[in-house]
């Protein structure tokens, strides 16, 4: 184990890591006027890492505190693409805003890099420190827009209710560590073998899931959702919603599935009463908003109960089921967050639905790219979200949760409902006053990527479901 | 022409992607296409081996997963439901081509990639393949409903859609559940060597039920119905009546009958008792209705009730009456809605008491009426009547009393039929709107005129589509019977006195 392979196994946080360094550098000295350039710079930097990602080997660096595997693999391709558009977006937004800043492309690099850490992680003190560092970048994004008080008070909700559920994964850290005596996730699951489930490690297993569970946004921890979601500036949002989600949701499965095996009686009661309970809430919650950000938050909430589901299952086909399904949302979000980014009107952003009225007569392609990723999400066949959806039912079934899937399904068609209401409004509504023609090159060309994804990749779902089957074998092997 | 299916189910959506880069053309594409794809429908029916039960035009490519893969083929079964779609296809073009003012390319896209969804509905052998299209017929047709339909729109559209998809998920974790029984999601591999026990059978069967009870519609589940009949344009209604009521009884015939073949007869008595219920309760309600749609919405349902009873007779002749009901059907309700928006075009009212005495200002429109009218009772030398009569012969043959209790919706039938009938056409033209109406107009011909055509020769000459659907139908039949001994315990063998 030399040092060289370490840093080998970590190249692409490295690149990410330094990388942000100079950005900030760069920034510091040329000030905000650089922060289109830092833009372009930083999107060469994720799309490096994304690379190396790619072409590196397995491997575990630190004596086994970070690993490299097909799982980190997939999930840091996802996040880096979500990373990557996030950037874009954010640059057109507040360069519209006529509010840019350096620091922006700096933090979203850094969250990236506690991303790429997360997914990667396997010891409680690495998964921490990951988590950390994603967390302290994403406080500061939410605030970002300081004039505004609503993002704010979105950053402040956001920290203090963050701290504190990190507060009590620490806590349940600790607890394991004290019962198990290693905090390596493999030490875990052989200590587990050896001396079976004590009472202690169950507490410690709680509160670690109760701290994930808050950044996944998972009923009962979803509080902070709708209002963080609503104050943050759009872009952020879109990056909160897609790659922070798919990092803390690879995160849970990477800490449950590997140091747990010997415990999947005690973690899958409490992921299949959290998925449920998200999944209803995230359909019944949704159909009263009015404001389409809140409305997505929902919709977050409820899509991390279908993705939890897979989980609960405990199978590979489940997490096989639950990876393609993140592919599959934050793909599918960050098109319906550039979209949302698009409703603009006088130069100002809005957010309501109805502003959305007779979209489809005053920009029929957006309006079109707008419904089918809505249909999308609500799980409408020919689309993408239906084979999403239909793998983690199938991993449900498998494993004998039936009620959970009727459930599950059921649910579903209740938040068909909010789904079809945009549709309803964008299409059947007299038409209000048009959105501004202006919406950027990145904004019309992410939401063009979502929507032939959404639409043509019933045509070729192979592709992506060999990765995901690969990446679910390496964490199960 | 070995792709011959995949190119009558993708054509009309080659058109709708057309449409949008030639806006102005929209209905004349939409016209040409859907009549290309109608005659490369009859070529099909031309080149179909009616002698035989076997799937043929069949098609396999590798496609989602193991076990689930892109299978096209036809049988005596879908075959003539694919021709009744590409049939009525430009018949709505046509009807949609004065009536619909605004945003017509849209129209004209949505409707073609409807057709394209219906049409993989009938072609597709594979379970997963065709819940895609199934389901995904949805969207135009909400949008359909939605954005061109009348005053209730909204909530007609919305009642249409969620009913329908409550009942299909359940039938995607049923499709799930085979999938993972079987390892495979291919129908005809599904119905020639699975075996579910008969305890799954119960659900699978109570799961499918679900989405094509609401789709047929059967009482209780049948509400959607005369709401989206009313609310949607013309052209809706005819493919909501003639295509999509369809889709149900060919996923009995198609998934219930052959797949959980134990269950199906186990829950016979449940489905008499509903569609029983159906004809004569949906008879009454169709008496009292005031507007024109909506009756004949009442007596869609009630004439599905034939179909659901002649399909669970599982006889040879009440499954046969049940296809050609449902394709009679098919035509008739087709032709009635349009029979209606003629006279809506005009008046821009549904209701019954706005109009009367029709027949004098409108001699040609009142003789076509008069033709759907009368096969819509059910009357000998129509399609109506085959349907029906051999429904009621296949369950004269299971049990007496269900077909006594059918025979009485034959007679309410007539009630509301000619009710409707004298009620629009006879009488005096007494009303001031009415004296100046025109009759039908050469366009509105072209529409009515080959729909009399094909009733009347439904009604005198059958045989065409007996040749197509008899060899299937009987294979059915034993298949069924076969499995029925197998889930008993006797040793599987092909029952070999099928009735004829």
């Amino acid at each position: 184990m030399s040092i060289q392979n370490d840093l080998y196994v970590l190249l692409p946080e490295l690149i990410l890591a330094v990388g942000a360094m100079a950005l900030l550098l760069v920034g510091a000295v040329r000030g905000d006027k650089s922060a289109g350039t830092l833009t372009m710079l930083s999107v060469v930097l994720i799309a490096a890492s994304a690379y190396v990602t790619m072409v590196t080997g397995d491997g575990g660096a630190f004596h086994g505190a970070f690993v490299m595997d097909s799982f980190a693999r997939f999930t840091k391709a996802v996040i880096l693409w979500s990373s990557a558009a996030c950037v874009l977006m954010a640059h057109q937004f507040f360069s519209l805003e006529k509010s840019e800043r350096f620091e922006l492309p700096v933090l979203i690099v850094l969250a990236s890099l506690g991303m790429s850490l997360m997914v990667s992680a396997n010891n409680f003190i690495a998964l921490y420190m990951g988590l950390e560092l994603q967390s302290l970048a994403l406080y500061v994004l939410a605030a970002f827009n300081r004039e505004s008080v609503r993002s704010s008070e979105a950053g402040l909700k956001y920290f203090v209710l963050g701290s504190l559920s990190s507060g009590m994964m620490l806590y349940g850290i600790s607890m394991i560590y004290g019962f198990t005596g290693t905090l390596d996730f493999q030490g875990v699951a052989h200590v587990i073998v050896q001396n079976g489930v004590s009472i202690g490690l169950i507490f410690g297993l709680v509160f670690l899931l109760a701290g994930l569970a808050f950044k996944i946004s998972a009923v009962p921890f979803h509080m902070w959702t709708p209002d963080v979601y609503e104050g943050s500036p759009t872009p952020i949002t879109a990056f909160l919603a897609t790659a922070s989600k798919v990092a803390s949701l690879a995160l849970v499965l990477r800490a449950v599935v590997v140091p747990f095996p010997g415990a999947i009686h005690q973690w899958q009661q409490i992921i299949i009463v959290i998925s449920a309970a998200s999944m209803a809430l995230g359909a019944f919650a949704a159909i009263g908003q009015s404001n389409i950000k809140r409305l997505m938050a929902y919709s977050s909430i409820g899509h991390m109960g279908y993705a939890l589901l897979g989980l609960a299952a405990g199978t590979q086909a489940g997490l096989r089921g639950v990876l393609f399904y993140l592919a599959f949302y934050s793909l599918t979000n960050i098109g319906v967050f550039a979209c949302i980014q698009a409703m603009r009107r006088g130069g100002k952003p809005v957010e309501n639905i109805s502003d959305l009225a007779g979209l489809a007569r005053t920009r029929p392609a957006l309006a079109f790219a707008f419904m089918a990723m809505m249909l999308s999400l609500s799980g409408l066949p020919p689309l993408a979200g239906i084979l999403a959806k239909a793998f983690i039912f199938l991993a449900a079934l498998e494993a004998h949760l039936y009620v959970l899937a009727v459930f599950g399904v059921l649910t579903s068609v209740v938040g068909a409902y909010y789904y079809l209401r945009i549709v309803k409004v964008m299409y059947f509504d007299e038409p209000a006053e048009p959105f501004d023609r202006d919406m950027g090159w990145a904004v019309g060309a992410i939401a063009t990527i979502a929507t032939v994804f959404t639409v043509a990749f019933v045509l070729r779902i192979d592709l992506l479901m060999n990765y995901a089957g690969t990446a679910a074998q390496a964490l199960l092997k | 022409m070995s792709h011959l299916l995949s190119i009558i189910t993708f054509l009309p959506l080659i058109g709708a992607l057309l449409i949008l880069f030639a806006r102005d053309n929209a209905r004349w594409i939409a016209l040409i296409f859907t009549i290309a794809d109608f005659l490369l429908t009859v070529v099909l029916w031309a080149k179909f081996d009616g002698s035989t039960p076997a799937f043929q035009f069949v098609e396999h490519a590798q496609w989602l997963a193991s076990g689930i893969s892109y299978h096209m083929g036809v049988d005596g079964i879908s075959m003539l439901f694919v021709v009744l779609t590409g049939l009525l296809m430009p018949f709505c073009i046509l009807a949609s081509w004065k009536s619909i003012e605004t945003r017509i390319p849209e129209y004209m896209i949505a409707f073609l990639a409807l057709e394209t969804l219906m049409m993989g509905v009938f072609t597709s052998l594979d379970l997963f393949l065709f819940y895609l299209f199934f389901e995904g017929g949805l969207i135009p047709m909400f949008l359909i409903i939605g954005v061109w339909g009348g005053k209730r729109r909204v909530y007609a559209s919305y009642k249409f859609f969620l009913y329908t998809l409550l009942g299909s998920v359940l039938m995607l974790l049923a499709i799930l559940a085979m999938y993972q029984y079987t390892g495979t999601t291919d129908i005809e591999t599904i119905i020639n060597t699975a075996h579910f026990p008969v305890a799954m059978q119960t659900w699978l069967w109570l799961a499918f039920f679900a989405s094509f009870a609401v789709k047929m519609p059967m009482w209780p589940v049948h509400t959607w119905l005369p709401d989206a009949h009313v609310e949607a344009p013309t052209a809706g209604s005819v493919i909501l009546a003639g295509i999509l009521l369809k889709m149900g009884g060919y996923g009995f015939l198609r998934f219930s009958l052959p797949m959980f073949a134990s269950a199906s007869v186990h829950f016979g008595t449940l489905v008499f008792v509903l569609s029983i219920v159906a004809i004569i309760w949906a008879s009454l309600v169709a008496l009292a209705q005031e507007d024109m749609k909506k009756l004949i919405a009442y007596s869609s349902v009630a004439h599905m009730g034939f179909v659901t009873m002649g399909i669970f007779t599982i006889t040879h002749q009440g499954i046969e009456g049940g296809i050609y009901q449902m394709l009679s059907h098919g035509i008739v309700s087709g032709a009635l809605f349009l029979c209606v928006g003629v006279v809506y075009d005009r008046m821009h009212t549904r209701e019954i008491a706005a109009y009367g005495g029709l027949v004098n200002r409108m001699p040609m429109y009142a003789a076509c009426f008069m033709v759907f009218t009368l096969a819509n009772v059910g009357l000998p030398g129509t399609g109506g009547f085959v349907g029906e009569f051999l429904t009621m012969l296949g369950a004269f043959i299971h049990n007496t009393w269900i077909a006594i209790f059918a025979a009485t919706g034959v007679i309410l039938s007539a009630a509301y039929a000619l009710y409707l009938y004298r009620r629009i056409i006879f009488g005096d033209l007494v009303k001031p709107a009415l004296q100046t109406i025109k009759d039908l107009s050469p366009r509105e011909v072209a529409i009515l005129a080959p729909l009399v055509v094909i009733t009347i020769v439904m009604g005198v000459y059958p045989k065409p589509i007996f040749d197509v659907t008899g060899a299937s139908v009987a294979n059915l039949v034993s298949q069924h019977r076969a499995a029925i001994a197998y889930d008993h315990g006797a040793p599987a063998k092909l029952a070999s006195g099928v009735r004829r």
